[in-house]
C-alpha cells in the first residue's frame, strides 16, 4: 500500500514535470525576479514606491505582447519575494532567483541598505542592479566595485545642499533669519545626512541652532519638537523617515512650530501626507519632487492609478518606473538575455524615460530632484541637479 | 510641569500597550507574543470606520472592543487551551505558548497585509493642541490617556470589587489551589485572556488617533509590552501601569533634560536595573 503510494507520487511528478516543459516550450518566457519588503520596518515605503510600479510595468509590457527579444515576442513572468527588511533575507533571495528560479533578469531591491547588501550577489550573477531607491555618497566607490551597478535616485551632499541653498537664499533675500532647527532619525540614512549637512550649513553662514537624533521608530517627538521651537529657529529641517516624518509635523502644528521653511525628508513626497495633512501641508518641503508637467509623467501617474489603484508617490515611484523602462528597452535592444550585454548597452546609452532623459555616467545618473514642495495640492520639484521645471520656492503660511 | 504632563501622555500610551499583555499572561498564563499584531488590527478598525464612514475612533470603539474580545475568546479557546490541557508544568506552557503565537503573529500580519495592503495608515482626529498649565498638547493625546486611566482604574476595581474579579486574581496567584477551591479554571483563563485583547485592541484604536501604523509594525509594540510587563511584575496589574508611566515620565524627561537620541538606552537601562535588583518585578511577589 505504502509503496504503490510512493509510486504513484513519482508517476505524478513525473507527468507534472513533462507538463511544465511542455508549456515552457509552447510560450518562452523571461524571468524577472523581485527582492523588497513585503513586511518589516520598511515594507510600508516599498508598498507606496516600489510594489506598485513593477505590477504597473509587468501588466504594461505583458499587454502589448511582451519584450521584442530577436526570437520573437516573450512575456514576462515576474517571480517576487519578500525580503522582511533585512539584508540576509534579501542575499538568500536573491541566490534563490539566481539559482533556482533562474531569473533572466532582476529589478533592484528597496532602499540604500538592502541594495548594498544585494550588490555582490548581483555581480557574482553578472545581473545589472539598476537602483532606484538608493542614496548615498559612495557611488564612486560603490560603482568601481560592482561594473554593473547604477545609481538613479542621487547623492547624500546633493539632497543636503540643495535644503541649505533654498534656506540660504531666502536668507540672503531677507525673508528668513539664519537660524535653523536641525533633527535627525537615528539610523544609517538620517546619520548619514545630519553629517553631509553641518559643515554645509556652517560654510553658507547659517546657524545650527538646534541639532539633535532620536532612535529609529520613535513616533512621541514631544519633547524634540518643543525644544526645537525653544531655540527660536527661521527654519526646521528633519532628515527622517515615514513614520517620523508624520508625528514631527503632527507635533509641529500641535505646539504651534511656524518656521517660514519647514522641511522634513522621507514621506513627504507621499499622496498619504497631503491626505492626513490637508491644507496644512501647503508649503511644507521634502526629498524628492516631481515636475507634474511632461506628457509622460502625466500618462504615467494616470496610469499608476488605474492599475494599482492607488496614487504614485511624487519622488521615488517614477524613479523606480524608469528604472524599468530603461532595463525593458535595454533588453530589446540586445535582443537576447545576455545580462553583460545589457549591462554595457546601459553604460552606453540614454534612455527617454518618465523622469525625462536618463543618461548614466561612470553608472551615475547625475540629474536628479533633490527638493519638493506642496504647492495647491501637488508635490512641485523646487530643486534639482539638472531637471528642467523647478517651481520657484514659495514661503511656508502659518499652520 | 511640561516634562511631567508628556510623560504622564506617554506613560498612559504604554499602559495602553501593556495592559491588555499583563492580563493575558498574568492571568492565562500566555505570554502572547502576538500582542503587538492584535493592537495594530484593533488600529486598523479604528482606521477602517474612520475612513470609510467618518465614524470617530471612540464610537468605532463599541464595535471593536467585542469583535477583539470574540476573536481572543476563540484563539484561547481553539488554539491555547490544547496547548494548556497538554502542559505538564507552568514552565512547558510557557514555551509552548511563546511558539504558538509567535507563529500567529506572523498569520495575523499575513492576514491584514491581505486585507489592507503593506501601506502606511493614519489619519487626521482631534490634532489640535490643548493649553494645560500654560503648554500646548495634543488633544488626540490627551482622550487617550483620559481613556488609559479610566480602562486602568476601571479593571483594577472590577478586579478587586467584584467576585470575578477575586476569583481571576485566585487564578493569578495559583491555579492549581484556585481549581481546588471550586474555580472554573480554564474558564476564568479564557475570559482574561479574551478580555486582555479586548483592552489590547482598545490601546491599538485609541493610539492610532496619532500613531501611524503599518500590517508589520505590530512587534515593537510587542517589544514595550513585554518590558513592562517584565519590569512590573506578572501578576499584578497595578505593576504594569506603574511601570508604563516610570517608563513614559523617564523617557520623557531625558529626551528634555539630556538628549532625545538617549530615551530607548534609558529604558533599557531601567529594564536592566528592574531585573538586576528586583527580578520578580516592581509590584511583583517574590516565589516561595
Amino acid at each position: 500500500m505504502r509503496r504503490e503510494g510512493l509510486i504513484n507520487l513519482v508517476v505524478a511528478a513525473l507527468l507534472a514535470g513533462t507538463a511544465v516543459t511542455g508549456a515552457a516550450q509552447a510560450a518562452e518566457v523571461i524571468k524577472i525576479g523581485a527582492v523588497a519588503p513585503k513586511t518589516g520596518p520598511l515594507a510600508g515605503g516599498a508598498a507606496i514606491t516600489h510594489w506598485p510600479n513593477i505590477q504597473l510595468w509587468v501588466k504594461q509590457v505583458n499587454d502589448r505582447g511582451g519584450l521584442k527579444l530577436k526570437t520573437g515576442q516573450v512575456k514576462i513572468e515576474l517571480i517576487e519575494y519578500d525580503d522582511r527588511t533585512t539584508p540576509g533575507e534579501t542575499i538568500k533571495a536573491v541566490e534563490r532567483l539566481a539559482t533556482q528560479d533562474n531569473a533572466d533578469f532582476l529589478i533592484a531591491p528597496y532602499s540604500t541598505g538592502l541594495n548594498l547588501a544585494a550588490a555582490p550577489i548581483y555581480a557574482k550573477y553578472d545581473y545589472p542592479l539598476v537602483t532606484s531607491t538608493s542614496i548615498t555618497d559612495k557611488v564612486e566607490e560603490l560603482t568601481k566595485r560592482y561594473p554593473g551597478m547604477f545609481f538613479t535616485l542621487g547623492d547624500t551632499t546633493s539632497f543636503t545642499k540643495s535644503v541649505v541653498d533654498i534656506i540660504k537664499k531666502a536668507q540672503d533675500e531677507g525673508k528668513v533669519g539664519k537660524r535653523v532647527a536641525m533633527v535627525n532619525v537615528a539610523d544609517a540614512f538620517g546619520i548619514e545626512l545630519a553629517n553631509a549637512a553641518r559643515p554645509i550649513f556652517t560654510k553658507a553662514g547659517l546657524e545650527i541652532a538646534y541639532d539633535r537624533s532620536y532612535p529609529l521608530g520613535t513616533q512621541d517627538l514631544a519633547p524634540v519638537v518643543k525644544a526645537a521651537k525653544a531655540a527660536n529657529p527661521d527654519a526646521f529641517v528633519a532628515w527622517s523617515y515615514p513614520p517620523d516624518t508624520f508625528a514631527l509635523t503632527e507635533q509641529a502644528k500641535i505646539e504651534g512650530l511656524d518656521t517660514k521653511i519647514f522641511y522634513t525628508a522621507v514621506a513627504t513626497a507621499f499622496p498619504g501626507y497631503v491626505g492626513k495633512f490637508g491644507k496644512s501641508a501647503e508649503g511644507v518641503l521634502g526629498a524628492g519632487g516631481i515636475n507634474p508637467d511632461t506628457p509622460q509623467m502625466q500618462a504615467y501617474l494616470k496610469a499608476h492609478k488605474e492599475v494599482t489603484g492607488k496614487d504614485a508617490d511624487y519622488w521615488a515611484s517614477a524613479v523606480v518606473y524608469a528604472t524599468l523602462q530603461i532595463l525593458e528597452k535595454s533588453i530589446e535592444a540586445v535582443g537576447t538575455k545576455d545580462r553583460k550585454a545589457v549591462t554595457e548597452y546601459i553604460k552606453n546609452n540614454s534612455f527617454d524615460t518618465v523622469i525625462g532623459p536618463v543618461k548614466y555616467k561612470d553608472q551615475n545618473n547625475e540629474a536628479f530632484w533633490t527638493v519638493g514642495q506642496w504647492q495647491n495640492g501637488v508635490f512641485q520639484g523646487v530643486a534639482s541637479t539638472g531637471r528642467p521645471g523647478a517651481k520657484p520656492v514659495a514661503l511656508k503660511p502659518a499652520w | 510641569m511640561d516634562i511631567v504632563i508628556t510623560g504622564l501622555l506617554l506613560g498612559g500610551s504604554y499602559a495602553l500597550i501593556a495592559m491588555g499583555l499583563q492580563l493575558q499572561y498574568g492571568v492565562a498564563r500566555i505570554m502572547n507574543l502576538a500582542n503587538g499584531e492584535l493592537l495594530v488590527a484593533g488600529a486598523f478598525g479604528a482606521f477602517w470606520f474612520f475612513t470609510a464612514y467618518r465614524v470617530s475612533p471612540l464610537y468605532s470603539l463599541l464595535v471593536v472592543v467585542p469583535a477583539a474580545f470574540c476573536l481572543n475568546w476563540l484563539i484561547y479557546r481553539y488554539l491555547m487551551l490544547p496547548l494548556v490541557r497538554r502542559a505538564k508544568t507552568s514552565g512547558h506552557l510557557e514555551v509552548d505558548s511563546i511558539l504558538a503565537t509567535f507563529g500567529l503573529s506572523f498569520v495575523l500580519v499575513g492576514v491584514m497585509l491581505a486585507i489592507f495592503g503593506g501601506d502606511f495608515f493614519n489619519y487626521s482626529f482631534l490634532a489640535r493642541p490643548v493649553i494645560v498649565f500654560g503648554d500646548r498638547y495634543a488633544l488626540n493625546r490627551i482622550v487617550a490617556f483620559l481613556a488609559s486611566a479610566l480602562l486602568c482604574g476601571s479593571l483594577y476595581a472590577w478586579l478587586h470589587a467584584t467576585r470575578v474579579g477575586l476569583n481571576m486574581r485566585a487564578v493569578s496567584v495559583n491555579p492549581s489551589a484556585a481549581g481546588l477551591v471550586g474555580i472554573n479554571v480554564s474558564r476564568l483563563s479564557a475570559l482574561a485572556f479574551a478580555l486582555g485583547g479586548a483592552v489590547t485592541a482598545a490601546g491599538g484604536s485609541l493610539l492610532s488617533m496619532f500613531l501611524t501604523f503599518d500590517a508589520s509594525i505590530g512587534v515593537i509594540f510587542t517589544m514595550k509590552a513585554l518590558i513592562i510587563v517584565i519590569m512590573g511584575g506578572v501578576d499584578d496589574i497595578r505593576g504594569a501601569i506603574t511601570a508604563a508611566f516610570i517608563l513614559g515620565l523617564a523617557e520623557t524627561a531625558v529626551a528634555f533634560l539630556i538628549d532625545p537620541g538617549l530615551t530607548l538606552a534609558a529604558a533599557y537601562l531601567l529594564f536592566l536595573l528592574v531585573l538586576l535588583f528586583r527580578p520578580q518585578g516592581l509590584l511583583g511577589r517574590r516565589k516561595t
